[in-house]
């Protein structure tokens, strides 16, 4: 069986500042195959494509290619071996012709090194032909459908002839005749030798196009199982099967009565009827899968982008929040997911950081109190243990950990009523972690009302009190975190019934 | 998985200065490293030119300055905010005129002088709101606006200047205070100097800028009024503008259809002397000003030493080049350190 290995794996790690990201992670792929790579977000899934596809370097471990060691010094030497990837996030020029983008800098010429544009336009054509799609090759690809760029996409990628092609949630943003196309285009290049791997969360998709599976877990191999021996039930049990530690804390208080509501809420393209309703000092966890449109909702209810439809009810008050300072007044904060493009100001002070979004209660007849401000960043990084040099420090210097708790402290400065974190431990380390849930803790228990947006299952079940799942822009699920399980969720989030 | 919550050492975050972490707090800021250069500059000026020191130069050196100074006030918030605008000699230029023809007119001085005011701050909110609410790149919007601008201009005087201004117009370009002896421009460009680095030092609503220009998204989401404040930057530099406008139309004794000519290029070279970045974020009235003067003495210095003014251009590209490539390799180093 051995021999007909295109790629094997063995015993690779990867850390980053912080994170063993993949811990003696083990793949191999046959020729002719499409093998399915499955895992909860965090499981290493993304960091083990980075590695074979080049982007990431391995720390430990062997990468084989028929049967070969090889180095993948970078994407484009993985390329010129022989592995292809086609890109979740779109890598083409929009405003460059299809042909263009198909063949790249290796465009057929003519003496003088002038482009055969009649050569390019009718190879891109045959390809093109392949795969049913009748477009003229000087269509600019920005004319073009998310399924059609994608089919470009594929073909961009076959320009090294690959042996093996990396599909990273490839179904994300198409519609259902789209896939079935997509999978027909799959099945025709397996046909010729070439090996897929397929990266996806949609478990049923798996069934239908993949030959065998591989779970992954916190950056380890966990199974790889024959797709006829598998089943939706067993992937996700392998996908989770650990415990919850106590890093999580326990509720100090009982959670108060609803003082908060949001009901039948809709954004177009977004999210549609969102009801929820919160308590003084409960933490409701929203889980489901990325693209579900939980950051959608967050940053609605936060004023960023306000719902089409809908009411947002704060003590018995019906909220016009149409901007962040609406909601702010309003004692409405958000932190961001994305803390280093929309949260934090990178090359301010911690100190500058700190009052950002309560800047007017530092001023007196227009004029900034500097001796406040000191004070409040001063108090804020006692109070979360920010380790800097001091208050004047960058903010961009600090470690994620730090960067996250400057981000607290920034919007716990606005005097919330309600807090909505989304991702509130991505790229933080252990310890920040057990500092960031008790500190949310802390403002539960001050009876401050929480929505915590997470794709972290753990996370979700060891702080919420409540739990809510979402897909598609729905709400599908709600459930007592006492009686939730990763299963439950996880199921509810893709889509899937469990036996 | 293990909870790790170190006890940390409680550090003092924020110590009362040493004489020698003052001293190292005041090196870091831009304002030093001008400041240092200028007092070389003239130190050395002093020895190779008896004129240099004495109060003729030096005044004449000042008033010199006094347009881009006033000018350089409105550039350094846009340039902080993250914004630009080239369009500000051609309003110089026009609202001059404006200022001229009403006085042609008939229209009492202060009146003149508010419809140039009026007509300068009318221009900036326009190219306020199309960067904000189109969505047009400053840079290419200014540069239009700066075409459009002196294209008006030119149309309307048909290229000819405009003479004959009342003497108590003129009084604003050319007469001195009677209690500081200081003459008026200079007196003008160095309180509005002094108050915009006090507003953009202090002040609640001038800080935003500097939100603004380090993370637009942050600062969206942080509540500030963004697009808000960025149209009130470019209304308060054609403001400013058109004050420079009047200044100067009235120390000419009369409005120039070429006035203000590259006005925009040496005053953001003053301001990026000065410590502002194009990224945004970054800068302050008083190193905008220091940048001015220190491009004044620079052209000073070639003028008593008899240098031919063929050089001036060249030198002062040469200072801007030297200075932003002084800052950039500091900051490599120190980010090494």
């Amino acid at each position: 069986m051995a021999d007909d290995l295109v790629l094997e794996l063995r015993n690779i790690v990867k850390t980053f500042p912080g994170v063993r990201a993949l811990d003696q992670a083990r793949f191999e792929l046959r020729a002719g195959e499409v093998h399915a790579l499955v895992g909860e977000n965090g499981a290493g899934k993304t960091t083990l494509m980075n590695v074979i596809a080049g982007v990431h370097q391995p720390d430990e471990g062997q990468i084989f290619l028929n049967g070969a060691p090889v180095r993948l010094r970078n994407p484009l030497d993985a390329g010129r071996k022989g592995i292809g990837v086609v890109f979740q996030e779109l890598s083409l020029a929009p405003s460059l012709s299809i042909a263009e983008n198909i063949f790249a800098n290796r465009q057929p010429t003519r003496g003088l090194n002038l482009i055969d544009w009649p050569a390019l336009h009718e190879q891109t054509r045959e390809l093109l032909n392949l795969f049913e799609l009748t477009a003229d090759p000087r269509t600019p690809v920005r004319n073009l459908s998310v399924a059609q760029r994608q089919v470009v996409e594929i073909l961009k990628a076959m320009s090294h002839n690959p042996r093996v092609l990396i599909l990273d949630e490839p179904t994300s943003s198409l519609t259902a005749p789209e896939t079935r196309l997509l999978f027909q285009n799959i099945r025709r290049l397996k046909a010729r030798g070439i090996a897929f791997i397929y990266i996806s969360h949609h478990l049923p998709e798996i069934f239908q196009i993949a030959d065998r599976v591989t779970v992954m877990r916190d950056g380890r191999y966990v199974d790889t199982i024959p797709i006829a021996d598998a089943t939706e039930d067993l992937l996700i049990r392998r996908m989770v099967g650990r415990e919850l530690s106590n890093v999580y804390g326990r509720r100090v208080n009982p959670v108060g009565e609803p003082y908060f509501s949001v009901s039948n809420a809709s954004r177009a393209g977004a999210f549609r009827d969102i009801s929820l309703e919160l308590r003084r000092g409960e933490i409701l966890g929203i889980a489901g899968l990325v693209g579900a449109g939980r950051t959608e909702l967050g940053r609605s209810i936060a004023g960023i982008e306000p719902p089409d439809r809908g009411r947002i009810v704060l003590e018995g008050r019906e909220l016009r929040l149409s901007s962040p300072a609406a909601a702010i007044g309003e004692g409405i904060g958000y932190l961001t997911e994305d803390r280093k493009e929309q949260g934090l100001f990178l090359r301010m002070s911690i100190r500058d950081n700190c009052v950002a979004p309560s800047f007017g209660r530092f001023a007196f007849l227009g004029l900034m109190r500097d001796a406040a401000v000191r004070d409040a960043a001063l108090a804020g990084c006692r109070r979360f243990n920010i380790v800097a040099t001091s208050i004047h420090q960058a903010v961009g210097n600090l470690s994620g950990g730090n960067q996250q708790k400057v981000l607290l402290s920034m919007w716990t400065g606005i005097r919330p009523r309600v807090l909505i974190v989304d991702e509130p431990t991505r790229g933080v380390d252990v310890g920040a972690r057990g500092e960031i849930y008790a500190l949310l803790r802390e403002l539960a228990a001050r009876g401050v009302g929480i929505i915590m947006i997470s794709s972290d299952l753990q996370e979700i079940l060891g702080l919420s009190d409540r739990v809510m799942v979402m897909r598609a822009g729905r709400i599908v699920a709600e459930m007592d975190a006492a009686r939730a399980s990763e299963e439950g969720i996880i199921a509810a989030a893709s889509g899937v019934e469990l036996n | 998985m293990p909870v790790l919550t170190p006890q940390r050492k409680s550090m003092d975050l924020d110590p009362a200065p040493t004489t020698r972490a003052r001293l190292s707090r005041l090196t870091a800021f831009r304002e030093f490293m001008i400041v240092g250069i200028i007092l070389l500059a003239g130190v050395a000026m002093s020895f190779a030119s008896p004129f240099f020191l004495t109060q003729n130069n030096l005044m004449a050196l000042f008033l010199g300055m006094s347009i881009e100074s006033i000018v350089a006030i409105g550039m350094t918030i846009l340039l902080v905010s993250g914004g630009f605008d080239l369009s500000v000699g051609s309003v110089v230029a026009l609202t001059g005129a404006v200022a001229a023809w009403c006085m042609a007119g008939g229209v009492p001085v202060p009146l003149a002088v508010l419809a140039a005011l009026a007509v300068g701050a009318a221009i900036g909110l326009v190219n306020g709101l199309i960067v904000t609410k189109v969505g047009i790149n400053p840079f290419i919007t200014t540069l239009a606006m700066m075409s459009i601008i002196r294209g008006v201009l030119l149309v309307l005087t048909r290229g000819k200047n405009i003479t004959g201004l009342p003497e108590s117009f003129k009084v604003i370009g050319q007469g001195t205070d009677p209690l500081l002896g200081i003459q008026y421009p200079i007196l003008i460009a160095a309180v509005l100097v002094l108050l915009g680095d006090l507003l953009m030092r202090k002040s609640r609503f001038f800080r935003q800028n500097y939100y603004i220009g380090s993370n637009e998204k942050a600062a969206v989401l942080s509540g500030i009024p963004v697009d808000f404040v960025k149209i009130f930057n470019y209304a308060l530099i054609g403001l400013l503008a058109a004050l420079a406008g009047v200044v100067m139309t009235a120390r000419l004794g009369s409005a120039s259809v070429t006035a203000g000519t590259g006005l925009e290029l040496k005053v953001i070279s003053a301001v990026i002397i000065g410590g502002a970045s194009l990224q945004g974020g970054e800068g302050t009235v008083f190193g905008s000003f220091l940048g001015a003067l220190l491009m004044a003495i620079i052209i000073n210095a070639l003028t008593l030493l008899g240098v031919d003014v063929y050089w001036n251009t060249l030198v002062i590209g040469a200072t801007l080049l030297v200075a932003v490539i002084i800052d950039t390799l500091g900051k490599k180093l120190g980010r090494r350190a």
